[in-house]
């Protein structure tokens, strides 16, 4: 059986598993491990309350993100909740000896942004961390996932974490995508196709000439939003491209190490005539630039058309008007036109530098509109400081547009960065449930270029009107 | 973290007949600032339960004093969005030891029985009927026999069984939990280890 077909997905996880377990999970070893302030000190209280240590502190990376101000980060942070929790983030960093990039720390950014800029993550790894996003780290040929506190302190102290190996699915979309359309669109587009629960239970592989031609920036939005259509994470097999993109980053492997690894790496991709439990094929032409109008990220459609009615969609009428009430729509309207108040880029999404190159493509030369309030988020120190060298800076503040310091913000609203109660903010992020982005907020989904066309028109607009 | 045991549990049940409960409703952003494990029953579904002002809504069920119990009985798709055990531990902090759905999604469930939260993933007609009962009677007790893997509706007598696999079984009626298992496996780990290419 030795010479059997097999996926992506089984060579990198059958090379992980330290041992199976009879009727049970199977005890699943962790390469590397990124925690944050948020899903991690009570797991270091459980390691103390159990009198046990980190086993491996040299494979976990801790950054502070989650509820980091974006503004004024060299003051002490206000909100003393906050500061606790970074202050616990440091010091157990500190007693354990894991690397911590704090607040104000070169490298500091959102996690899943600074793993894979400084070489961190590569392919074949198996990475972890307490958030469902990190299935962005998919976009390396990685097995990459959101794990919960309770097994943030199984990784801690033993390296390892007990899963069930789930069950495997692939997403072809075949084509060239037309003008305005971003790999959020696809995205948005395939979790549309699939209902956020179309893919739990599966870990998708993302394949075809679409994600072949996407640059690792794109590929990392796309494996990103695969937890929002209930899968556990996404990957997509390296290539040149993954191999251009780490070569040289401060982490990874160098000399005769990189050869080994490359050697490696080329080994990792799905077997021709390898089966999958399911499997779904698009065409990239059918996608159109993408924008959610409800209260999950399956709600999305492309962006001239009509919000559908109760029987056009899957599930309950009362949960759709629901969603449709909290919005404050309405069946059969049209999305472009409406009026916006706030607009965010940035997040693990869409907050890398091609986002704002993207972003600056439609800003430059026009001005943001009066009735526009605009939170430009850097994912990173390091994206930030590209974005003032390429220029984008300049563009941005000459559209009346301020750039901001990195970190998760109006993502999940932890820190300040809340969208007021009623107002509608078209959001670069990966969530629009209700509350996401600040108690009543009302988020559409988007890409960067959406989101910019939003931001210099005031209203909901068809990007490829300003390409 | 310890948790109770779980073997039979028979109790009244909170009917939330919503799909898609997300992690964001039952535990918001803002509400994860704590250091310690402590205290999240009371922002459970924080923003369906109160008002802006910190009053209770009336209409939401946890205000209503005709339900309790210690069995929570949600809409499909329950649990998604992120990846937060706060979620589980507001739960669990509530008083409710049992969720029943007729889908959960993954990591809510891994997290859940981590914590010692038995999520019972039902069919959408016994989900239907489960709500029809309590419905009909909010008094009407539910009884979850994990040893036999049956849920029963003890006023019409109806049941069903449903799936758990057998190691977490074992954990929970138990009261064990993966990291007494992984630390018991050390050594196997550590030459495991060693044969690692990063
Ligand atoms: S940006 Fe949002 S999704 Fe990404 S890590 Fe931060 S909170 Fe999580």
């Amino acid at each position: 059986m030795s010479n059997q077909a097999s996926t992506l997905f089984d060579k990198v996880w059958d090379a992980h598993v330290v041992r199976k377990i009879e009727d049970g999970p199977d005890v699943f070893f962790i390469d590397r491990h990124f925690i944050h302030e948020v899903t991690s000190p009570v797991a270091f209280l459980g390691l103390e309350s159990r009198n046990i240590g980190v086993m491996y502190p040299e494979r976990t990376f801790a950054t502070a993100d989650h509820n980091t101000p974006t503004i004024n980060q060299h003051l002490p942070v206000q909100d003393p909740l906050s500061a606790n929790q970074l202050k616990a983030l440091e010091t157990n960093s500190a007693k354990y000896g894991i690397s911590h990039w704090g607040l104000g720390h070169a490298r500091n950014g959102i996690v899943h942004v600074v793993g894979p800029e400084n070489g961190i993550t590569l392919p074949g790894m198996t990475i972890v961390c307490g958030d469902s996003h990190t299935s962005t780290h998919g976009a390396f040929g990685a097995i990459a996932f959101g794990i919960g506190t309770s097994e943030v302190e199984m990784v801690l102290s033993s390296q390892c974490i007990m899963q069930p190996k789930p069950k495997k699915m692939r997403v072809n979309v075949n084509g060239t995508l037309g003008k305005g359309v971003t790999p959020k669109d696809v995205t948005l587009y395939i979790i549309s196709k699939l209902t956020t629960a179309g893919a739990t239970g599966y870990f998708v592989e993302y394949a075809g000439d679409v994600f072949r031609n996407m640059s690792m920036e794109g590929r990392m939005t796309v494996c990103n939003m695969s937890i929002e259509m209930g899968a556990r994470g996404g990957m997509i097999a390296p290539d040149e491209t993954t191999f251009a993109y780490i070569n040289g980053r401060e982490q990874a492997p160098k000399g005769e190490k990189w050869d080994k690894a490359l050697a490696y790496w080329k080994t990792l991709k799905t077997d021709e005539g390898a089966v999958f439990d399911k499997e779904y094929t698009f065409d990239a032409a059918e996608i159109e630039p993408m924008i959610t109008y409800g209260t999950n990220p399956g709600m999305g459609q492309g962006i001239s058309r009509a919000i559908p009615t109760s029987d056009q969609v899957e599930g309950g009428k009362a949960t759709y008007d629901k969603s449709l009430n909290y919005m404050g729509f309405h069946e059969n309207e049209s999305m472009l036109g409406k009026k916006i108040d706030y607009v965010f880029i940035g997040s693990c999404t869409n907050g890398r530098i091609e986002d704002f190159r993207a972003f600056a493509s439609i800003v430059k030369g026009r001005k943001k509109a009066d009735n526009v309030t605009a939170w430009v988020v850097p994912g990173s120190h390091i994206v930030e400081a590209q974005i003032k060298e390429e220029g984008i800076l300049d563009i941005l503040t000459d559209a009346g547009f301020e750039l901001r310091q990195p970190g998760c913000s109006a993502c999940l609203a932890m820190n300040d960065d809340k969208i007021p109660a009623g107002k509608y903010a078209v959001s670069t992020s990966n969530r629009n449930f209700e509350g996401r982005q600040g108690p009543g907020a009302r988020t559409l989904l988007a890409s960067p270029l959406v989101a910019a066309a939003a931001a210099v028109t005031g209203v909901v607009t068809d990007p490829r009107e300003l390409l | 973290m310890a948790y109770d045991k779980f073997t039979i549990l028979r109790s009244t049940a909170v009917p939330l007949p919503i799909e898609n409960v997300d992690t964001d409703q039952i535990i918001p952003a803002r509400f994860l600032k704590a250091t310690k494990r402590e205290g999240f029953g009371d922002n459970l579904f924080r923003d369906w339960r109160y008002n802006g002002d910190d009053t209770p809504k009336q209409d939401f069920v946890l205000n209503n004093p005709i339900y309790s119990g210690k069995i929570l009985v949600g809409g499909h798709n329950f649990g998604s969005g992120s990846s937060r055990e706060h979620a589980a531990w507001a739960i669990y902090d509530y008083g409710f030891r049992c969720v029943v759905s007729s889908f959960f999604a993954d990591i809510f469930k891994g997290n859940s029985l981590n914590i010692g939260i038995l999520p019972v993933q039902v069919s959408a007609a016994f989900l239907d009927k489960i709500f029809l009962a309590i419905e009909a009677d909010p008094n009407a007790e539910l009884e979850v026999n994990l040893p036999d893997q049956k849920i029963t509706i003890l006023s019409t007598g109806e049941s069903e069984s449903f799936d758990i696999n057998g190691y977490k079984k074992h954990n929970l009626m138990n009261g064990f939990d993966d990291i007494d298992y992984l630390q018991a496996m050390k050594n196997e780990i550590r030459e495991f280890e060693t044969e690692r290419i990063y």
